[in-house]
């Protein structure tokens, strides 16, 4: 199986979450990721959700994600011709020996430290899932205590968008 | 379902029609419970089946004072959800059903299910309890529209009178067009309530809701390519065909080709049975020419149908050499089960009709040669008829009831079959001619469906004789709609196939479990107890209960009951419950192991 991202414009309305998640586990798909928030248009939201199936399987979720009334539009958001990024954060433990070695760990992969106490530093990072799973691999030895993740965010790339076309017409 | 609690006082002035003379600049000044019925009536609707309860009450009272909406009350809320798709499926018009909060809702549930599974456009209209009070566990409260997400096309809940009309429109058109299917709008208390300036001006504003009705010209031009180079081609045609008003499309195509049909479960009557070209019902338990036409195809031309497992077999041995043109209004049916060469995604009236034109034009130059197929086929037909055996034990067989209903009613009449074996033998012996004749459940199974969608149909189609075929085990779980049908004279005739059993599973049991018959006696019928007895019953709702024992009574009790129009008909046919469902394919294997057999039990030579 492979993975895919599926970018997803939707109508903001009661119970659209509900109607794309039912649909993945009434179908047998598997959500590895999903990520919901306001598009530029008002009344439309944007779902980008990470699948891991086969191409045959990809198509029926697709068209089975079309047929919801609520759906507008869907696009395969392949990752050459697009920007994707996932945001994490992650609260490690330190001490007066490692709080230096981990701060220059997060300044090589140009993540931030948003928060500090003596015992612990709370590290902010965005990038690819390369990048973010880097980064907590280097973490890992000094003791990650909690890790909160979004979804993949992705972004096609160059001047088009995805809801052009929709509205054309 | 009609106890009132909502902790709310009801103001009854302002809930009833006699509030809509306020006339106003903005248009007139009515409840949200008036917009429901007006919008109704304006989409044309003339008929709904419902029950009334607390959280729907508002709605029922401008419904008392409507001319243009005949309610129809019925006794549990499936009958109403099933008549809606009676009525729905033997006319093409939309179903209507309303229902109360809670019970009353999730007593639709199974109706709404089978007009998913059956693509049967159905409009459910529900109360819900005070948008106050959502979420809080109130008295006759439940997700309705969470429940029923997975089984419907769409829903929409309702919070404000305002968008009652925009609501009930967007529900009406998405149900009846594209793929259809049922659509459920749940409609708060207080915005039935709550009154507001209404204007009849519904926007349907659906930009993710647009079905591809004309085909690409480019896979017309294919798909009438291949079934030119086909030597071995078969229409295989389902229930699509039906919904889509496209069965002289069809056969107009069939005859342009010369290739012969089969029609599904769901599609009996969208081809004529008379037809030359037609092979009869391919699945689990169609025809041997129509399973084996499929099963050694060269090119299936699927048609609204969508390769169930019940005509499939083993999905992964289903028609091995043969290419897939796969005609649908539904994208995602298109190589769900198995990839289409072809597909065509469109109304099956406007491509029937491109496909007929580009198939004549290419004719014209080189028409193919089916002959061969034809002596194969056509042999297959000699050889393997449909048949029946009369039972040993001396009591009726089913079969012959079934087809002499057939035959005394003709093809004008409308049967409603439940499910199980009288399903099975009245698709295969009652001769059908034209769509929208034969109603059942097809994809959900439904048993308790055939009664009320018996009424549905009646209520549409009043000048139809309109039969229900019911098992024993069926019409013990919906007979109580036949107090509606005596109530509002909605004279349907009901013949029973009383087995005494619950038919199917006996079968199953017979073949498969060793003759173990674990819990499928009925008791109802020949030498047993006759709890109930069915003749009593009929009698006890003001129905004619006729009791049919004996081959020489079947025809004079047929006709009694097509000239019985005053009331409804109930014929308790008591018939042998050895009778097997024939030919069949066993569940999970290849259609290449049909099994014809006159027999009661044949040896199966080979299952995996």
């Amino acid at each position: 199986m492979t993975t895919h991202v599926l970018s997803l414009l939707v109508e903001d309305k009661p119970g659209l979450l509900t109607r794309v998640a039912g649909l993945f586990a009434r179908r047998g798909f598997n959500i590895e990721s999903l990520a919901v928030g306001h598009s530029e248009i008002e009344g439309l939201s944007r779902i980008t959700v990470v699948v891991d199936v086969d191409t045959l399987p990809l198509e029926q979720v697709t068209k089975q994600l079309n047929k919801l009334i609520n759906v507008i539009k869907i696009v395969e958001l392949e990752p050459a011709q697009s920007v994707q990024r996932e945001h994490l954060l992650i609260k490690v433990r330190v001490d007066n020996s490692s709080r230096s070695q981990v701060i220059e760990a997060v300044n090589l992969f140009r993540a931030r430290v948003i928060d500090v106490v003596t015992d612990a530093l709370v590290i902010e990072v965005t990038g690819d899932s390369g990048k973010t799973q880097a980064l907590l691999r280097v973490l890992e030895p000094y003791g990650i205590k909690e890790i909160a993740q979004s979804g993949l965010l992705a972004i096609g790339r160059g001047s088009k968008s995805i809801t052009e076309r929709v509205f054309k017409n | 379902m009609t106890t009132e609690s909502i902790p709310v006082i009801p103001t009854p002035g302002g809930s009833t029609a006699r509030s809509r003379t306020n006339q106003s600049p903005a248009g007139e000044r009515i409840t949200g419970a008036a917009a429901v019925v007006r919008s109704l009536e304006n989409l044309g609707v003339t008929d709904v089946f419902g029950l009334p309860g607390g959280a729907i009450l508002p709605v029922y009272d401008p419904l008392m004072d409507s001319t243009k909406l005949r309610h129809i009350l019925v006794r549990h809320e499936q009958g109403a959800g099933h008549a809606a798709e009676g009525y729905a499926s033997s006319s093409g018009k939309v179903g209507v059903c309303i229902a109360t909060s809670g019970p009353g809702a999730t007593n639709l549930v199974t109706a709404i299910a089978d007009a998913y599974m059956d693509s049967v456009p159905l409009l459910a209209i529900t109360g819900q309890v005070f948008s106050t009070l959502m979420g809080t566990d109130a008295f006759q409260e439940a997700d309705i529209v969470g429940i029923t997400m997975p089984i419907t096309k769409h829903s929409i809940l309702v919070t404000r009178a305002a968008d009652i009309q925009n609501a009930i429109a967007s529900a009406y058109h998405i149900a009846g067009t594209g793929r259809p299917g049922p659509v459920l709008v749940d409609i708060t208390k207080d915005a039935q309530q709550e009154e507001f300036d209404f204007v009849w001006n519904p926007k349907v504003d659906l930009p993710g809701y647009r079905p591809v009705t004309k085909a690409n010209s480019k896979q017309i031009q294919a798909a009438a390519q291949l079934i030119g180079e086909a030597k071995k081609p078969v229409f295989y045609v389902g229930g699509g065909i039906i919904r889509a008003h496209a069965a002289e499309e069809l056969r107009a195509l069939a005859e342009a080709t010369g290739a012969p049909v089969v029609t599904t479960l769901m599609a009996r009557g969208a081809f004529p049975d008379s037809h030359p070209h037609h092979l009869g019902m391919p699945g689990m338990h169609g025809t041997v020419p129509a399973v084996l036409a499929l099963q050694e195809a060269d090119l299936i031309v699927a048609l609204g149908a969508r390769f169930d497992d019940r005509v499939t077999g083993k999905a992964a041995l289903f028609a091995p050499h043969s290419k897939i043109i796969h005609v649908d209004i539904d994208p995602a049916e298109i190589s769900k089960i198995r990839v289409a060469d072809v597909p065509i995604v469109g109304d099956a009236k406007e491509v029937l009709a491109d496909l007929t034109h580009t198939v004549e034009a290419n004719f014209r130059e080189t028409a193919p040669d089916y002959s061969e197929w034809w002596v194969y086929l056509n042999g297959l037909r000699d050889k393997f008829p449909l048949g029946y055996a009369t039972p040993t034990d001396g009591l009726l067989a089913p079969q012959y009831v079934i087809e002499r209903i057939g035959e005394l009613t003709g093809p004008e009449g409308v049967y409603a079959a439940g499910v199980g074996q009288h399903q099975m033998w009245s698709a295969q012996f009652i001769k059908y001619e034209r769509p929208n004749s034969w109603l059942n459940s097809g994809g959900a199974g439904t048993m308790g469906y055939s009664v009320p969608a018996a009424m549905g149909a009646k209520v549409a189609q009043p000048d139809r004789h309109v039969w229900s075929i019911d098992g024993d085990g069926c019409f013990q779980m919906t007979n109580q709609e036949l107090a509606t049908c005596v109530i509002n004279n909605i004279p349907i005739k009901v013949a029973i196939i009383n087995n005494s059993s619950l038919g199917m599973v006996r079968q199953w049991q017979t073949l498969f479990y060793d003759g173990r018959h674990s819990h499928t006696d009925l008791n109802t019928g020949h030498g047993t107890v006759r709890v109930p007895d069915f003749v009593k019953m009929a009698d006890a709702y003001g129905c004619l209960g006729i009791r049919v024992e004996r081959e020489e009574e079947v025809d004079a009790a047929i006709r009694l009951a097509l000239e019985t129009n005053d009331r409804p008909v109930v014929i308790d046919f008591v018939v042998s419950a050895d009778s097997m469902v024939w030919p069949m394919v066993p569940q999970g294997v290849s259609n290449n192991y049909v099994q014809y057999a006159r027999d009661h039990s044949p040896e199966w030579d080979e299952e995996d």
